[in-house]
């Protein structure tokens, strides 16, 4: 039952070899120094390997399609191999009433050993009316998974941070897992969805060191998440020249100018696109010549336009971004002094003449 | 006088010094507290502009990358100039806690003393010109205090709060800025919502600046008592 990493890649066919190519190439995406290879072939040729129950809430399972397209392809299948992925109900082959029995039987024999891994997250309104699995509300599902898990992982912008279905107004009141699950610690991998790799070099780090990857203020892995796009673009010399795209399909656009004017969100935006990239390191969003949507952010889809660099703020319940309200307020500023000032000088005038006119008569 | 007497008389102007009217006047701003004014003045224009030009920035620029620095010379100018804002309010509150009375005026506001407010509409009534003078104040009016504790003071606060919170990011986890003022960042959601706040914070300060210039103008010429050349001299003057 409780089979080493090593025994199950071995069982599927990879070769030692291939396993300790997977081992280096995991130390150095997880910026590792050399000498930690061997000590993740070691973890992973005596470590049983660590089930993980994935829940779905409200989602689209693009977490998932990222996921099951990890770039090295050693890595796609020795990852779905490492942990013990013993419940997903998109990828398992179990359905019904077979598949749900096997979360009790997780639960149950290994109480306070697994991971929990959520994609998508519970709707709160209606008492959870909106969101069904298994004849019960989402909600009262992650709630009982989440009670004897280790750790809990929420899987892209929706368990993190909300994300669509949360947008304003949030008709299902869609609440991030971090809302919802207060004592248990929380990894935040944001992202619509998160770059495959991220998701595999976090589930690889808590394996080996078994322990959770190290977190900022936020509560996301800081080895993914404490740069912005901005900070490692290919394009940030652009941006530093004053070299901008100012319009869709002209001159600066096809040159490869800095994104900002056109609303790159890549200057407020933590992730590791501009480093990792997409799809075997094929490319990211800048990369094919449109700006970063600031998909790993909190409330991205309120913050107005993908494609202005000033967005749209909320306070006092106006809709207007800050140049709009500020320069507003401004304006009016102005012409309260100008007005003011005009009224002055005819008032001091008035008084003047009046001065004069008392001093002529004595 | 006429000009000829004017040549000959090796004491200059010195009668007509003494026959007119005398002027009293009373020692308000310590030369700190000028110093700091006018610096403080010359860093939020630079701020301003430039970081007016950071969320829109001026037309793109020809050439090779490596021709130009234009963003980057600007963004340098705004993070200095933004050093200079926060190190001069610290120097500005050490000069409050050794300085004269008026240097701590900008600091707090007497908000449980009647007379204080009744002194703010007294000067309210003043600028609706409904009063015909002003009552004469040594220090701040007590309704241009208000406005520098809560347009300039508690403005100024938030700018450096959040600058520093967005300098922090591109200086990165670990600088001084991020461990001060990282905590920023999620207080408001988001790095994108900070740049939004700080923006407007921005046109706050902008409204602030063209009261207090006006204000002090108008005031200087209107209400009989100098206002501009305080804070040079330091010294406030009473002409009646």
């Amino acid at each position: 039952m409780m089979e080493t990493f090593y025994e199950v890649m071995r069982r599927k066919g990879i070769s030692r070899r291939s396993f300790l190519k997977y081992c280096s190439l995991t130390a150095t995406s997880l910026g590792l120094a050399p000498s930690f290879v061997p000590q993740i072939a070691h973890a992973m040729e005596t470590k049983p390997r660590t089930p993980v129950l994935w829940l779905h809430g409200l989602e689209c399972t693009c977490c998932t399609e990222s996921f099951i397209r990890s770039a090295h392809p050693l890595a796609k299948d020795v990852v779905l191999s490492m942990i013990s992925l013993d419940y997903d109900d998109t990828l398992m082959a179990a359905a019904g009433y077979q598949a749900e029995a096997v979360i009790e039987e997780i639960m149950e024999k290994y109480k306070g050993n697994y991971i929990l891994a959520v994609e998508g997250n519970p709707p709160l309104n209606e008492d959870g009316m909106f969101c069904i699995q298994s004849g019960r509300p989402f909600v009262e599902k992650l709630k009982h998974v989440a009670s004897g898990a280790k750790a809990v992982i929420a899987w892209g912008s929706c368990a993190s941070w909300g994300c669509v279905q949360a947008a304003k107004p949030n008709p299902t009141k869609a609440t991030p897992i971090d809302k919802v699950i207060t004592d248990k610690p929380i990894i935040k991998v944001p992202g619509c969805p998160p770059i495959a790799e991220v998701m595999t070099g976090v589930i690889t780090y808590m394996l080996t060191f078994e322990r959770m990857p190290e977190l900022d203020r936020q509560g996301r892995p800081k080895m993914f998440y404490s740069q912005r796009i901005h900070d490692k673009c290919y394009r940030r010399p652009h941006f530093d020249a004053g070299q901008f795209v100012e319009v869709w399909d002209e001159e600066s656009a096809r040159r490869g100018y800095c994104l900002y004017k056109m609303g790159c969100k890549g200057p407020t935006t933590y992730n590791a696109c501009s480093t990792v990239q997409w799809n075997e390191g094929t490319s990211f969003p800048i990369k094919a010549g449109h700006g970063c949507i600031g998909c790993s952010e909190d409330g991205f889809w309120d913050k107005g336009s993908f494609y202005d660099r000033i967005t749209t703020i909320h306070p006092f319940g106006v809709e207007s971004n800050a140049d709009q309200i500020g320069g507003t307020a401004a304006a009016v500023v102005g012409a309260v002094v100008a007005a003011h000032a005009a009224i002055s000088v005819a008032k001091r005038s008035i008084d003047k003449s009046r001065e004069r006119s008392t001093t002529a008569n004595h | 006088m006429t000009t000829a007497s004017r040549a000959d008389a090796p004491v200059g102007d010195a009668l007509a010094v003494a026959q007119a009217p005398s002027i009293k006047s009373v020692y308000v701003f310590e030369a700190p507290v000028r110093v700091w004014h006018w610096i403080n003045a010359l860093a939020i224009t630079v701020l301003a502009l430039t970081g007016y030009f950071i969320g829109k920035p001026l037309p793109t620029m020809p050439g090779e990358a490596s021709d130009h620095f234009l963003m980057g010379y600007i963004r340098f100018a705004h993070f200095t100039a933004g050093y200079i804002l926060a190190i001069g309010l610290l120097g500005r509150i050490y000069w409050a806690i050794v300085g004269n009375y008026h240097a701590r005026e900008l600091f707090w506001l007497p908000v449980t003393n009647l007379a204080y407010w009744r002194e703010v509409f007294r000067m309210l009534l003043w600028y609706l010109f409904i009063a015909a003078r002003p009552n004469q104040y040594v220090g701040h009016n007590p309704m241009g205090r208000f406005m520098m504790f809560t347009m300039y003071l508690l403005v100024v606060i938030f700018m450096i709060c959040t600058g520093f919170a967005l300098y922090g990011e591109g200086a990165q986890a670990g600088s001084w800025a991020n461990r001060l003022f990282g905590w920023v960042i999620p207080l408001f959601g988001s790095s994108q919502d900070v740049h939004s706040w700080h923006r407007l914070g921005m046109w706050v300060m902008v409204s602030f600046v063209m009261l207090h210039i006006y204000a002090a103008i108008r005031d200087d010429i209107m209400s009989r008592q100098s206002m501009v050349s305080t804070m040079i001299s330091g010294r406030r003057t009473f002409k009646d």
